[in-house]
């Protein structure tokens, strides 16, 4: 073999080689997925600097040190005690409190309210059935920001202060808000929050034995009066027996303000309408999908075994249903959450307006202070639906 | 039977008496559905009366007493109060709620690049569309040809994303949604379920975040800190910021969607495609891809209206779409006691869309459900 034909051999060899790579799919997967990690640290590097330069310029602080400095500046509605002296630290708290506070009342008064609507959407009463349709239709198809500004204006409209609608007293509604008497708590409270749990406990038990009981013996003694006892009368009799622990700061009627009491401001009421109006029409249509995905047959089969409708629907179909319910459920939740963050829009001071918004743009630190409130949401979704996760392969049918 | 009538007929011949009058018609119907049990006939009771304690009033406020023209909201006072709705602010500023700030003379080319939306979108929304083929090119082109009439340039006056506001402003964002989250989300599901480790971590961490944290975060996130990712001088246009932010945000939804639908086909469709001989994208875009697009169409078109409604949070970061000019309107003195009107005008245009599209997909379900069951009947 002369040079020549060596030297083409190995060309040739070589071009071999990078064909048969080519052709080989691991060989490709991992070219690509190299070049795709190349691509993401770079522009990773190229952010960062970037980022890193601009800050600079304007002469930013990086870190986190800007959360032990004071915020110097008011919030509106708190659930903890707040001053303009205490640190952006303190106004996190506050925000993520305010979040919470709002996306737990709104997931409660939801889940009723779309059960009530869902149920009555499968009600065989027609005008109910297209009411709630009628509802539903109309919730879904707007906006939600639309529907927060509609009812804030509703409430705004509300009569000014020296007219405010009130209750006796311990109450009074106006534009500005609600204020109600504030309850004040004596020294002897705690063992009634104490007497209160031990009750709580001791029912949850009275009730599992009870359950266990029947399971064995097929019938049980009611616990209904036990449990009524339990935690309503046990912790009442040591309400008593401390000395009546509880007072009431009543709200002083001002001509232009009103002074003393709670004060509910305006934007959480129109927030958690809005929230719970928009979401209950979502939990109504998944609670009627989750009803109708359960087969005619097990209905027909408790009208055979001579269960009532109550029965029926108790023991019969709403296990098998929440079944089907419980995952977009908990999806619907997971976006009331979310949606909470609208707040700012109207004023309400939850988290974003707070610290995402104000503390921004006192500090100008933008990087640490929306991927702190964007860690916060993400943390909390991602908990969820890790629970969720685990309660559907807890929950799920167990084929054989 | 009386003498007479058994005398009339021979046996068994008698021609049927008419039902009684509470088995047929609107009585029976009534009774069945409305009056059936005492629980229902309370529903009925109750439904009935707080439709008589709201609709009236509804009616009366929004139609019957209201006032339709004038150029300030002091032109519906009837003795000095308003009586009912005032829709002059909407008779009188109609032109800003839908063009935005766009130039007057120019305004024609708005309506026409929303009069040649339709034609763009028949051919994809429906199939027995004449002269579907050439109308397909028509859609390929219709963004270049939307761009020029918006933009300008070649010909026309040059206006700038600015003076875009209004159902313009919703309608741009909404779409350019709606057109690239569908392909992206695809790849998106496509990498999540890739073999590809490295793929499918990232395509995976993309979609937990995005799908994680409130829309609004990640607008305020585009607004103050894309700005600082770049150097100096880059600079992006506010709308532009906002479209990215949106087109991601619907993408990673979508890549979820599209996911259950990939779930639901058996394993055994790759396979079979692998034993044919075809590789990776042949299988997904021939064999995978339809089967899985048709079984998630709910929930695809479910994302686009959820997209469509989410377009309004623009106006919290400043740019005004529908919503955000409403509320620009509203500021003026003349107009601002006028915010419940404005609002039902607004909710009234994202309703019909929003509506229009569930509609839509309501007929395209049945339309393909009833298309491949034809062909398996013997």
């Amino acid at each position: 073999m002369s040079s020549v034909e060596e030297s083409a051999g190995g060309a040739a060899g070589l071009a071999n080689a990078a064909l048969r790579m080519w052709r080989d799919a691991k060989m490709r997967g991992a070219l690509l997925q190299g070049a795709i990690l190349v691509l993401v640290v770079a522009l990773f590097a190229f952010i960062v600097h970037n980022a890193a330069v601009n800050l600079e310029e304007r002469g930013i602080a990086s870190g986190f040190g800007f959360l032990s400095q004071p915020a110097s500046y008011d919030i509106s509605f708190k659930l903890v005690p707040y001053a303009p002296t205490d640190t952006h630290g303190r106004v996190l708290l506050v925000g993520i409190l305010n979040t919470l506070l709002v996306s737990a009342l709104g997931i409660v008064l939801c889940t009723v309210l779309g059960v009530v609507l869902g149920v009555l959407r499968l009600s065989g009463n027609w005008l109910v059935a297209r009411m709630v349709m009628v509802y539903v239709e109309i919730i879904r198809n707007v906006p939600l920001l639309l529907q927060i500004f509609f009812w804030y204006g509703i409430l705004l409209g509300l009569p000014h202060v020296r007219d405010s609608i009130s209750l006796g007293g311990w109450l009074f509604l106006n534009n500005r808000g609600l204020s109600l008497a504030r309850p004040e708590f004596g020294p002897g409270m705690e063992w009634v929050l104490a007497a209160f749990l031990v009750g709580l406990a001791g029912s949850v038990w009275l009730t599992r034995r009870a359950a266990h009981r029947k399971r064995e013996t097929g019938s049980a003694p009611s616990v209904l009066w036990p449990v009524l006892g339990l935690i309503v009368g046990f912790p009442a009799a040591v309400f008593v027996l401390a000395g009546l622990p509880l007072g009431f700061e009543l709200p002083a009627a001002g001509r232009f303000n009103i002074k003393g009491g709670i004060v509910i401001p305006q934007a959480f009421f129109a927030l958690l309408l809005a929230l719970t109006l928009y979401t209950a029409a979502f939990v109504a249509e998944n609670v009627r999908a989750g009803i109708q995905a359960v087969s005619k047959g097990q209905r027909e089969a408790a009208a055979a075994l001579g269960l009532s409708s109550g029965k029926t629907m108790r023991l019969v179909i709403l296990p098998q249903a929440l079944r089907v319910i419980i995952p977009p459920l908990t999806n619907q939740y997971l976006n009331l959450f979310k949606n909470s963050s609208l707040g700012v829009a109207i004023g309400f001071p939850e988290l974003i307006a707070t610290f995402a918004g104000t503390s921004l743009n006192q500090t100008g630190q933008a990087i640490e202070t929306l991927f702190v409130a964007m860690g916060f949401y993400l943390v909390v979704s991602l908990l969820v639906s890790f629970a969720m996760n685990l309660s559907n392969r807890a929950v799920a049918l167990k084929e054989r | 039977m009386s003498e007479t009538q058994r005398g009339a007929y021979p046996p068994g011949q008698h021609p049927d008496l008419p039902p009684p009058p509470g088995t047929v018609g609107w009585r029976a119907w009534a009774r069945a559905n409305l009056f059936s049990s005492w629980w229902n006939a309370g529903l009925t009771v109750s439904g009935a009366f707080l439709i008589l304690l709201t609709v009236p009033g509804i009616i009366d406020w929004t139609l019957l007493k209201a006032g339709w023209t004038g150029d300030s909201f002091k032109a519906c006072l009837v003795d000095g109060e308003l009586q009912g709705a005032c829709w002059a602010i909407v008779t009188t500023l109609w032109r800003q709620f839908i063009f935005g700030f766009f130039p007057e003379g120019e305004a024609w080319r708005v309506v026409l690049a929303m009069l040649l939306l339709a034609p763009a979108t028949a051919p994809l929304l429906f199939e027995r569309v004449p002269y579907r083929r050439p109308l397909f090119y028509f859609s390929l082109a219709y963004p270049l040809i939307a761009g020029w009439l918006l933009l300008g340039g070649l010909g026309l006056e040059t206006t700038i994303t600015s003076q875009w506001g209004g159902f313009l402003l919703t309608l741009v964002i909404g779409i350019t949604g709606i057109v690239v989250s569908l392909p992206l989300g695809i790849l998106l599901a496509l990498g999540r379920q890739s073999n590809l480790p490295i793929v499918s971590a990232l395509s995976t961490c993309f979609i937990e975040f995005i799908r994680g944290v409130p829309l609004i975060t990640l607008l305020f996130f585009s607004k103050v800190m894309l700005p600082l990712f770049f150097p100096e001088g880059v600079s992006f246009d506010q709308l532009v910021r906002a479209l990215i932010v949106v087109a991601l945000f619907a993408s990673a939804y979508m890549a979820e969607v599209i996911r259950g639908g990939l779930q639901a086909i058996p394993r055994g469709q790759v396979e079979a495609a692998q034993a044919l001989g075809l590789g990776y994208w042949q299988t997904m875009g021939n064999v995978v891809l339809p089967q899985a697009l048709r079984i998630s169409i709910p929930g695809i078109v479910n994302s686009f209206i959820a997209l469509f409604k989410d377009t309004s949070l623009v106006a919290i970061i400043g740019l005004f779409d529908l919503l955000g000019i409403g509320q620009l309107l509203l500021r003026n003195e003349i107009w601002i006691p006028l915010d419940t009107e404005v609002y039902l005008f607004v909710g009234l245009i994202y309703w019909i869309c929003c509506f229009s599209m569930s509609r839509y997909s309501i007929w395209l379900e049945k339309h393909l459900a009833a298309g491949p069951q034809q062909g398996t009947k013997a």
